[in-house]
């Protein structure tokens, strides 16, 4: 029926428009034929749905791919016979429509992420607050805002930031025209599938990977999308070289489908229903969770961001890379050693000890590309030091990379298996996570959003830098107080579990060092407020830049052959 | 030609740098992931494991669905306290049947691998309700709706032939009967509960939640919580011939 419409309306077009021969590109008929046949389907699925989360799950759907077709055929009335071409002027006539939804859509999930991160650190302080409700309590909540703040905020900030390096360090515009929409678009759907997922408890209960197999298909589809869109744009490129941040940026995009595929493999109940089982068990599903859940640490969070770090801070700073060798090396090391280092998430449990050894040995070695990788990020700087004291968007690149090296030895040493026996099941894990989370990847981000903002809404400058400023403090305040809090709750536990009575018995029961954590856990949540803060301050700075920014004129300037 | 120039390969042909990213990341994977499906000392030779019930089954879902994991490991490690605290340390063989494995990686809440018959099902019941009855320092979220929800015992057959088509020896006797048997297990007068203890060894037969009628959540959790950890009697284990 979808497909008649869209016949008519085709000849509709070509009968008023005489003139211009304009049709729509086979993207465009075939993307809208496909969604149109989606939208039937999911109405079938949610119609036969044997439980109420894939019903609303397949309603959404449903409405989805035929909102999926008005936007479409409504773009086609709207656009001019020809699509946008890859140059003007002989200059490369760059795509940043994928860009600011993307980067928008970082900003929404990190403030929702954040937020929810309070709502759980408060539950644990205060466990009124789970209000006794299936879809308020910390078990739901707590992948809620996981996923929101590594999947929704880091994975926006990731794919916007790779859509706009891609094309200025290839010069040519993003391939394909509804492809990279397709990829940002479908992308927040799967994040609000799976965010409302869990909610209703649709969980595989597997760490960072709890979407069920339908979520998990189409993220599938989705991610091949962006690998092709990222790809094609390289292959286009008119550059010789494939620039540094490309590589760490492929890298993560390839890295991230394998591990996705090798850790999600499913059978559902039923193909109406949300419930499946995954195909490992036990023992091998536990090392295959944690090559994938530390890999998403890894290449996730780790070589996407690292892929920002090689192309926003020497832009930032307008230095070249400190060491160009240094680079390569610390690319493959930092791959190659990073798969290795899963096991550490098993350290004295059923796995057998070979294999805790591996990871040991590996997350060790991993030590040393880590360091090469913050060392290159901060000599980068040579020269521009100075730049710290006035621009407070470098600064907080740079503290990003600060506490990457920080958080990068505490990794290491918290794998060995001796610290490790103390470090596990407690809060230490949390912290030392933290420490990366909203020191390396969120100030990383930050930086990387205040920078992308200005130049994909072609604004001359921030709204203000005085906020950025306060954004700053206030979120290392923030930081500082989560992980000492931490810490200390962390190595406390650690300690009260194993202390034993000079008559040798355990000293403390289990609910004793419960007790213990409550003054901690009110500090953490107190800092995780304000990070919070900073990132409100950060929502409304970047809305003033672009509701009120200074246009920047664009200078015609000739091109540098690269040297 | 040095090194540098021949590593333009990677930085000239996307399609060589993808081949080679491939390559890095596969070798550690393979080497680690590989062997724990063949080498036969991966898991020990045990007996008494054996697939949940029913019943277990449902509950083990409950527990998978509020995110249990989150907060409480199902793994104890072979270290003075935990052995002292918790019970014999985890073998790999007591979660071989766990699609998907709940090991867990935090302890906001003790360790449950053992939790199975050391509290009484009342116990359980007022906990989950409201742990702060029971435990008042606790931080663990109440679990009431549980009781107001009743398990479905006409789908569960399709849950376990899911499971054993990913691997766990369900019989056809125990499918066939799933349904009734997750009735019985919740009921100790059914005509249906000495066949169904015949088909799941060490399996108990309690009205878990106290109340009559169909189970509820609350009736497969606890079932589940009461046997984590029971099922292998180490009194006749022999840590010998599983050293690895």
């Amino acid at each position: 029926m979808w497909f008649l419409a869209l016949c008519f309306f085709r000849k509709r077009i070509r009968m008023s428009q005489p003139s211009i021969s304009k049709s729509m590109t086979t993207g465009e008929s075939g993307l809208a034929l496909v969604f149109a046949v989606t939208a039937f389907l999911c109405l079938i699925a949610s119609a036969k749905a044997l439980d109420a989360p894939f019903a609303f799950h397949a309603a959404l759907s449903a409405a989805a791919s035929l909102a999926a077709v008005f936007c479409i055929v409504n773009r086609y009335f709207d656009r001019p016979a020809e699509l946008p071409p890859a140059e003007i002027n002989g200059r490369p006539n760059y795509n940043m429509g994928p860009i600011k939804f993307s980067s928008f859509m970082a900003m929404f999930w990190g403030i929702a992420g954040f937020l929810v991160g309070l709502i759980i650190a408060s539950q644990l302080a205060w466990p009124a607050l789970n209000f006794d409700l299936p879809w308020t309590s910390f078990g739901r909540l707590r992948p809620l805002h996981t996923s929101a703040v590594i999947f929704a905020f880091g994975g926006n900030v990731l794919i916007a930031t790779s859509f706009y390096v891609v094309q200025k360090t290839c010069r040519v515009r993003l391939a394909g025209d509804l492809a990279p929409w397709f990829v940002v678009v479908g992308y927040n759907f799967f994040i609000l599938i799976a965010g409302t997922g869990y909610l209703l408890g649709v969980t595989q209960s597997k760490e960072y990977a709890e979407p069920e197999w339908y979520a998990d298909l189409w993220l599938t589809i989705v991610w091949v999308t962006y690998l092709l869109v990222f790809l094609g744009t390289i292959i286009k490129r008119k550059e010789p070289h494939i620039f540094v941040a490309n590589w760490f940026y492929l890298a993560f995009i390839v890295t991230i489908a394998v591990l996705h595929l090798g850790n999600n493999p499913a059978l559902p109940v039923s193909v109406f229903g949300s419930k499946s089982y995954v195909a490992w068990g036990g023992i091998q599903d536990a090392m295959f969770q944690w090559w994938y859940g530390h890999n998403a640490v890894g290449f996730f969070l780790t070589a996407g961001f690292l892929a920002i770090m090689y192309y926003f801070i020497p832009k930032r700073a307008e230095r070249p890379i400190y060491s160009y060798r240094l680079s390569i090396i610390h690319f493959w090391a930092l791959i190659f050693l990073y798969i290795w280092a899963g096991p550490h998430h098993l350290h004295y449990t059923a796995l057998p000890d070979w294999t805790q050894t591996l990871g040991m040995t590996f997350s060790i070695m991993l030590w040393m590309p880590s360091w090469g990788g913050m060392i290159n990020g901060l000599m980068t700087l040579s020269g521009a030091w100075d730049k710290l004291r006035t621009d407070p968007v470098l600064r907080m690149l740079v503290v990003s990379v600060a506490f990457y090296g920080m958080s990068t030895f505490e990794g290491p040493m918290m794998s060995i298996k001796v610290v490790n026996s103390l470090s596990h099941y407690t809060d230490w894990t949390i912290g030392h996570v933290h420490s990366g989370a909203l020191g390396w990847v969120g100030f990383v981000s930050f930086g990387a959003l205040y920078c992308l903002v200005p130049w994909a809404w072609n604004r001359k400058e921030l709204y203000s830098l005085k906020l950025v400023n306060w954004h700053f403090w206030i979120a290392t305040l923030g930081i500082v107080l989560y992980i000492s809090a931490m810490w200390v709750s962390g190595i406390l536990q650690g300690l009260m579990w194993r202390a034993y009575t000079s008559l040798g018995f355990l000293e403390y029961s289990f609910i004793e060092s419960v007790e213990a954590m409550h003054p901690f856990y009110i500090i953490r949540a107190a800092g995780g407020g304000l990070f919070l803060i900073g990132a409100l301050i950060m929502a409304f700075n970047l809305w003033m830049t672009v509701r009120l920014g200074e246009q920047e004129v664009q200078m015609p300037v000739a091109l540098q052959p690269a040297e | 030609m040095s090194f540098w120039t021949r590593h333009q390969a990677f930085e000239k042909n996307s399609i060589i740098l993808i081949a080679g990213i491939l390559l890095v990341i596969a070798i550690g994977g393979l080497v680690e992931i590989t062997p724990l499906f063949y080498l036969k000392s991966t898991i020990e030779a045990v007996d008494g494991v054996r697939p949940y019930t029913p019943l277990e089954l449902a509950g083990r879902n409950v527990y998978v669905r509020e995110g249990c994991y989150l907060c409480h490991s199902q793994m104890i490690r072979p270290l003075r306290d935990e052995v002292e605290r918790y019970g014999h340390f985890s073998l790999a063989a007591e979660s071989m049947f766990d699609h998907p494995f709940q090991w867990g990686s935090k302890r906001t809440g003790p360790d449950l691998a053992r939790v199975g018959a050391k509290y009484s099902d009342d116990w359980h019941v007022t906990h989950l309700t409201n742990p702060r009855a029971i435990v008042p320092q606790s931080v663990m979220p109440g679990y009431p709706f549980l009781s107001a929800t009743e398990v479905d015992p006409d789908t569960i057959a399709d849950h376990m032939r899911t499971l054993r088509a990913v691997g766990v020896p369900y019989t056809d006797d125990q499918i066939a009967n799933a349904g009734a048997d997750m009735k019985a297990q919740a009921d100790p007068d059914n005509a249906g509960a000495d066949a169904f203890a015949k088909r799941y060894a060490k399996a108990v037969v309690r009205n878990f939640d106290g109340k009559t009628g169909t189970p509820t959540e609350m009736d497969a959790l606890i079932a589940y919580l009461q046997m984590l950890g029971t099922l292998v009697d180490f009194k006749l284990y022999n840590e010998k011939a599983n050293l690895r």
